[in-house]
């Protein structure tokens, strides 16, 4: 009987929850890592069995576990992240030039098609591969020495790779996203780099075609239509029709177009969520309401989806790496909060239910389906 | 041999319950000692000392003998108590925070 298992990493440890294809009843399996920050973990596409996981924190630096089983055991594999040529500067907060430095690992994206290959976004910013199970790790370098790379500046986080984007039809395209240098796409498999921000505008950036500098802060593509990408930008909502070429504003009628996590409706293209947030300076949601906004038409019009969600006194928040779906017959979406709690909808975000309500601070949540 | 204490976190990543028992050719130093210790537990590189610069990592400090020796260069010889094993190496995580 098919099935879904939901990856959960958080402030304090990861957690493995199992449901059947109702996603009704829940097992809790964790914390494993306790006390340890799960930045991110997520499975192979290749190989369900075989997960990845980061697991840092500011005492003891970054480790990485794999698991062959599921989650049920995991083994320490390598973690020597050393940038491939002498990393120069990068832009500090005051303007001054900053040496790079590593600092951890906010996500790790395995191939479609390799259970060995990982791909490793990490602090400062800089993409890392293995191909050996992560045994051991190697920068792809074309990206941190783009020429716009001494002017990329860190955003509040810290100056981090957090999004990375495999195309399907094609294994020598990829997207990755920078806070805040903004998003980026190479089509040799990561040799060479462009930056894709054009039409893109924030607060605070007074050159309209400015090449970097956007805190984007997620994108997604629905793997049916890979040239399509939507995008949260720290505020505005955008849509590209043209692998990142050009973008345009899709925010419509959302109470706040600020945000951080964007997910694609597992089998309707353009079906997209969002979860606005009040503002850059006030990280919970409108009115204390937790709302998921949901639009059918590839974005403008979007819709309350409240069913079942706390609809007062609300105050968490939902980072970029913590909403999901999956591919079930009827799309299941899922979601976690800083609050320590994940949201489970069976039915494309109209009804929604906590699958658990008090763990650590949620930092990411990914959902595998199971045969 | 050197006795050294590992912070929880770390021993839960060595795998072990106790202090560790490590033999050190040469003299008895940070940078050797440590050497040791992630020859006979290589999960514990880079959690101590940084992978490329192998600077101790900011949160991590070092005691012995009631003195804290973080601030030491790593070629400084460890006290003789360390030496002969009959005080410990503690390595501590800072507290703080979080």
């Amino acid at each position: 009987m098919s099935g879904v298992r939901v990856l959960v990493g958080t402030r304090k440890g990861a957690f493995v929850l199992t449901s059947d294809a109702k996603r009704e009843r829940w097992e809790i399996g964790g914390p494993h890592f306790a006390g340890w920050e799960i930045y991110h973990l997520k499975g192979s596409p290749a190989d369900p069995n075989r997960l990845y996981a980061s697991q840092s924190t500011g005492w003891f630096g970054q480790i990485i576990q794999r698991s062959s089983d599921g989650g049920a055991s995991w083994e320490q594999v390598g973690n020597g992240f050393a940038y491939a040529s002498v990393p120069g500067t990068h832009q500090w907060y005051d303007g001054t030039p900053h040496p790079w430095e590593f600092a951890r690992v906010w996500h790790l994206e395995p191939s479609l098609t390799d259970p060995d290959t990982v791909y490793a976004g990490v602090e400062d910013a800089a993409l890392f591969r293995t191909i050996d199970g992560g045994t051991t790790w190697h920068e792809l370098a074309g990206l941190r020495e783009h020429s716009s790379g001494a002017s990329w500046q860190p955003g509040a986080g810290g100056m981090c790779l957090h999004t990375i984007v495999l195309d399907p039809s094609d294994a020598a395209r990829m997207y990755v996203a920078i806070s805040a240098a903004g998003a980026f796409r190479t089509d040799d498999g990561g040799t060479t780099w462009r930056p894709i921000n054009r039409g893109l505008h924030s607060e605070g950036i007074p050159d309209p075609n400015a090449e970097v500098g956007h805190c984007v802060h997620r994108i997604a593509m629905h793997p049916s239509r890979p040239s399509v990408l939507f995008m949260q930008k720290h505020w505005d909502v955008m849509r590209s029709d043209d692998a990142g070429d050009s973008w345009r504003e899709i925010s419509g009628n959302l109470p706040s177009d600020f945000g951080f996590p964007i997910q694609v409706h597992a089998h309707e293209p353009d079906t997209i969520y969002v979860i606005p947030i009040k503002s850059d300076s006030e990280h919970f949601p409108p009115d204390g309401k937790l709302r998921v906004y949901r639009s059918r038409t590839g974005g403008n019009a979007w819709e309350a989806l409240t069913n079942g969600l706390p609809q007062e006194n609300c105050y968490v928040n939902v980072l970029r790496d913590a909403m999901a779906v999956d591919t079930l017959d009827s799309c299941g979406v899922y979601f976690g909060t800083t609050g320590g709690a994940v949201y489970v909808s069976a039915d494309s975000g109209e009804r929604w239910a906590p699958i658990v309500r008090d763990l650590p601070a949620v930092l990411s949540v990914e959902v595998q389906t199971l045969p | 041999m050197i006795r050294v204490v590992l912070p929880a976190h770390l021993r839960t990543l060595a795998r072990v319950a106790g202090e560790v028992a490590l033999h050190v050719d040469g003299p008895t130093t940070h940078r050797t000692v440590l050497d040791a210790l992630e020859a006979s537990y290589p999960m514990l590189r880079g959690t101590i000392r940084d992978h490329v610069t192998q600077r101790r990592r900011p949160f991590v400090r070092f005691f012995a003998c009631g003195q804290d020796l973080s601030h030491e260069p790593p070629d400084t010889a460890l006290p003789e108590a360390v030496t002969s094993g009959s005080e410990p190496l503690l390595i501590v995580g800072a507290m703080a925070g979080g």
